[in-house]
């Protein structure tokens, strides 16, 4: 069976560190950095990235619309 | 083990599942972190991208946060005065019929003082849309009792809580205006969970297919959040919406169209 793979680039300096995409990750491949970006929000980065099935569901939610996702199949 | 691809093999521009639409400029939006606002913004873009709709819409957004909408969108935006929006909405759509015309409210905007204007349109049936963000607090001046506040919700002018005996009811204005028979299509959606957000955006798509066919007013209420208004995290505040605001404003259509 093929396995899907995704991934996400998240725009970090834009991110405002609000964790509603973490929350609504089914992987839990999504965690908040220990580093803060430019305005000094920790931003949002796939923590485990392998986990990512590319739902798309951060991105959805993400209010300031900073994640991309992509998708492919194994 | 299945072999684990690099995640330099997986983005390519072939594997692109969802980016940010290009009707959002690329300003940062100035809301706080985890607001609603941003995304009810970015679903709208994304309707009017997908639909072709970039030059032929006109938004009117009146005063409160909703007044930054034309920072964001890159569509043409006429600001109104404090509540005041579905009135020139109105001129805007009887002078071009052609044009895709909606408005963009907060709730102390569409239902403090602009109520007069937004039942008379709804009730003459102008074919408009209007977005109604309901988030229970005046958010951009430092969270004041609005009209929709609920019983007992705390806020800096209700600091005890909104007591109904002397500072009156929450108003359901979504109800009011799918009473009158000028209104074609009236629902109540959210957009803090994906489910609700795709929810939200197909009862955009079905406005704007309704107003390209002259159909009359259809009025969208999103019930959002306002983390710094109710002086909570992000992630909390959803939680509390969703248990306090929902039992009294419950999502759904409230009025569909006859088939």
């Amino acid at each position: 069976m093929a396995k899907i793979r995704g991934s996400i680039v998240v725009n970090i300096e834009k991110c405002k560190g609000c964790e509603v995409c973490m929350v609504s990750c089914p992987t839990g491949t999504i965690a908040m950095a220990k580093e803060v970006n430019g305005k000094g929000y920790n931003y949002a980065y796939p923590l485990n990235p392998e986990l990512c099935i590319g739902c798309a569901n951060c991105a959805m939610v993400c209010p300031d619309g900073v994640i991309t996702v992509y998708k492919t199949k194994i | 083990m299945i072999e684990v691809t690099g995640i330099k093999e997986i983005i390519k521009p072939e594997n692109l599942v969802y980016k940010k639409t290009k009707i959002m400029t690329d300003n940062t939006l100035s809301y706080c972190p985890g607001c609603g606002h941003g995304t009810a913004h970015r679903i709208l873009a994304e309707v009017i991208d997908e639909e072709g709709l970039q030059s032929q819409t006109i938004g009117v957004s009146p005063v409160g946060c909703s007044v930054l909408l034309y920072n964001y969108l890159d569509v043409d935006i006429q600001q109104a005065a404090h509540g005041r929006a579905p009135a020139v909405a109105t001129a805007i759509k009887r002078l071009l019929p052609d044009k895709f015309v909606f408005t963009y409210q907060g709730d102390g905007d569409l239902a403090a003082i602009g109520t007069a204007e937004t039942i008379h349109a709804c009730n003459r049936g102008e074919n408009i849309l209007i977005i109604f963000i309901n988030n229970g607090i005046y958010g951009m001046t430092g969270g004041q009792m609005a009209p929709t506040t609920l019983p007992g919700m705390k806020s800096s002018t209700s600091p005890y809580g909104r007591d109904v005996k002397t500072m009156g009811n929450p108003l359901k204005m979504t109800d009011i205006v799918a009473t009158l028979p000028g209104t074609y299509y009236v629902t109540r959606q959210s957009v803090h969970t994906p489910a609700n957000v795709r929810k939200t955006k197909k009862a955009i798509r079905k406005a704007v297919q309704y107003q390209k066919l002259d159909k009359g007013a259809c009025f969208i209420e999103i019930v959002s959040n306002c983390p710094s208004g109710w002086k909570m995290t992000p992630v909390q505040s959803n939680k509390w919406m969703e248990e306090t605001m929902f039992p009294y404003y419950p999502l759904g259509d409230l009025k569909t169209p006859e088939e």
